[in-house]
């Protein structure tokens, strides 16, 4: 049976006989070793300062901040709009869902209210962007425990999204595909055909690619009851996503706070029962599946109308060739590209279920084209913090399961 | 949204000195400094707040009293509700203090490590209060409003490897903006695509 498999225990009986104070057959000299940042298995630059008694972690301090670009002292520098392709860079395995989630967060700033087309748009974009972002962390997470054939079916699905993005936003990676109000162009002709198919293809491939995992021997010893979870850490240590939901814990802001309309779409949200990182990577699994049904149904459902918010004509530049002919839309673009799009004073903090977990805006605007302060509550900093807590006594090997399971992105993560 | 309202009431009641914060979006409150963790604990354990969002701090800029202010976002997991409790840093404008929250939520942790690293807001009784963004030793907090957005330059953190390569970080190449370069400062002629044959350029002949 599954569940009987376990680490050895070693790390226990050098716990047990740390409390008895006593030396014992287990003890050796302590040694550091840094993992890091430039380690295949910390997937980016984190860097791990680790204490180790043999094979055995005692002590764990992640070093963070190799990637912090400043996100939030350039948003203080740039109108809103400006910022979007900022957005592409937190979770760069999936932009189109940042873009959306800070596209809502000044929404709600400006008051503004946007189409029916445009947030199933928004929708639909951001579940293709949670599937490519899971294969991704499937695919590295297979490689981590030495699964190559994972990574290999896993890309190459990816790469059919990517030629779908394309297609609607002009880039592949990153897409600055939404505006304050909007998104920037309408989908094109064909295209959620096209994204249907996808979906009929995908299925079966998805079921091919969890079955090289759910049932291997080699994956479930090296998962099953590694990293456990539980759920009161979960929450005092504010994880969120995946990887709160593998502990147990049904917090999904999709059902529970529903934005975008997400509230007409039905899909479950999986949970698991451990919260180990086998739990976490069957929550993975179990998502992506929901999100081709919430895909399925929004293709069905899609509304028509206009892709823009109409009273956000004052934060869209206007019509080019309205440009071009006329003077009150000249001296109108004239204004926003020199002063920006001038927002209301106020704050507000907006939260949008991310593939990595919950990824929240707090933006501070005193009036004006610019934010005075934005800040960015990303997933992957809260799901990493609690590293320290859980790594005590695993193996070395067990921590580079551990953080596939925890799928963190430090582009997000820095800042 | 009224399950909140009522818990705010009680707080204001337990808490006088606690004043409703002006918000385009979810509750929120003012509380003293000296109140905030009493007032934390008080929407957790009896209104229910028990999830953590995010820490953070504004920095008003010098002149503003207080100057900074920190920001929590609490979420309920069971009615799904949001509030934003604010609060004043004490101590002077260049060192401003908080109470720490770790007690409460291991969460703030690395929250308000960030704070101190972006702010220099010391949270007094936090355990580990280090950098965690800059690397130790950096000299400036990045996102206080004096700081300037293309940076100072500093020493880098390896000394050794300074002296041996004669690197340091430099300040960004722009003035005033992300995109501006500064004019009067590159050469022109240098910089601008030309066209490849430039013999009628009097002013700068060909190199061959």
């Amino acid at each position: 049976m599954a569940t009987e498999l376990s680490v050895p225990d070693a790390s226990a009986k050098i716990a047990a006989a740390a409390q008895a104070g006593g030396e014992h057959e287990f003890s050796s000299e302590k040694m550091s070793l840094s993992m890091g940042p430039s380690h295949p298995s910390t997937h980016g630059v984190l860097r791990l300062q680790m204490e180790i008694d043999g094979e055995n972690l005692t002590k764990c301090d992640p070093v963070v901040g190799y990637l912090h670009r400043g996100d939030e002292k350039i948003a203080e520098n740039m109108t809103y709009n400006q910022f979007v392709p900022y957005t592409d860079r937190l979770d760069y395995l999936a932009p189109l869902a940042n873009n959306m989630a800070y596209a809502i967060a000044v929404e709600k700033l400006a008051g503004l209210k946007v189409p029916p087309r445009c947030e199933a748009i928004r929708v639909i974009t951001a579940e293709m962007a949670r599937i490519s972002s899971h294969l991704m962390g499937l695919g590295a997470f297979g490689l981590d425990v030495g699964g190559w054939t994972v990574l290999v079916l896993s890309l190459n699905q990816r790469e059919g999204l990517y030629k779908l993005f394309e297609e609607l936003t002009g880039a592949r990676f990153t897409t600055s595909y939404t505006r304050i109000g909007g998104v920037s162009r309408d989908i094109p002709e064909g295209w959620l055909g096209r994204v249907g198919q996808f979906c009929d293809q995908f299925e079966p491939v998805l079921e091919e690619i969890l079955s090289l995992l759910t049932r291997n021997k080699i994956f479930l010893d090296r998962t099953v009851g590694v990293g456990v979870i539980s759920k009161e850490d979960a929450i005092a240590y504010g994880i969120t996503g995946p990887n709160l939901r593998g502990s147990g814990i049904a917090l999904d802001l999709r059902k529970d706070k529903p934005y975008s309309g997400y509230e007409q779409y039905e899909f479950d949200v999986p949970v698991g029962t451990k919260g180990d990182s086998y739990d976490r990577y069957l929550v993975r699994g179990e998502e992506m599946r929901q999100s081709v049904r919430i895909i399925r149904q929004v293709i069905k459902t899609m509304p028509g109308g206009e892709w823009y918010a109409a009273d956000a004509k004052r934060i869209f530049a206007p019509r080019k060739d309205k440009v071009l002919t006329s003077m009150e839309e000249l001296i109108q673009n004239f204004m926003l590209v020199t002063e920006g799009p001038q927002m209301p004073a106020g704050e507000v903090y907006f939260e949008a279920e991310n593939p990595k977990g919950v990824l929240g805006f707090y933006v501070v605007s005193k009036g004006g084209g610019v934010p005075w302060r934005l800040k960015i509550r990303s997933p992957s900093f809260c799901n990493l913090s609690i590293l320290p807590k859980i790594t005590v006594g695993c193996l070395i090997s067990d921590v580079v399961t551990l953080l596939g399971s925890l799928d963190f992105v430090m582009g997000e993560c820095d800042r | 949204m009224s399950a909140t309202a009522a818990a705010l009431t009680a707080l204001k009641a337990r808490f006088p000195q606690a004043t409703d914060r002006p918000s385009a979006d979810h509750p929120a409150i003012d509380v003293p400094a000296g109140d905030l963790v009493a007032a934390l604990r008080f929407l957790r354990d009896e209104a229910g707040f028990d999830f953590l969002c995010d820490v953070t701090a504004i920095d008003w800029a010098a002149g503003a009293s207080p100057r900074f202010t920190v920001v929590y976002h609490l979420y309920a997991t069971a009615t799904h509700d949001y509030v934003r409790v604010a609060a004043g840093c004490t101590g002077a404008d260049d060192a401003p203090v908080a109470p720490s929250v770790v007690g409460l939520w291991p969460a703030a942790d690395w929250h308000e490590r960030e704070c101190y690293d972006m702010f220099g807001i010391a949270f007094a009784g936090h355990p580990d209060l280090r950098r965690i963004l800059m690397w130790d030793g950096y000299p400036y907090h990045p996102l206080r409003k004096e700081f300037p957005l293309a940076g100072i330059p500093t020493d880098l953190p390896g000394l050794d490897v300074q002296a041996e390569t004669g690197t340091h970080l430099i300040a960004a190449p722009m003035a005033g903006g992300p995109f501006v370069t500064s004019p009067g400062e590159i050469n022109l002629h240098e910089a601008e695509p030309r066209a490849k044959d430039e013999s009628w350029n009097e002013r700068r002949p060909k190199t061959e």
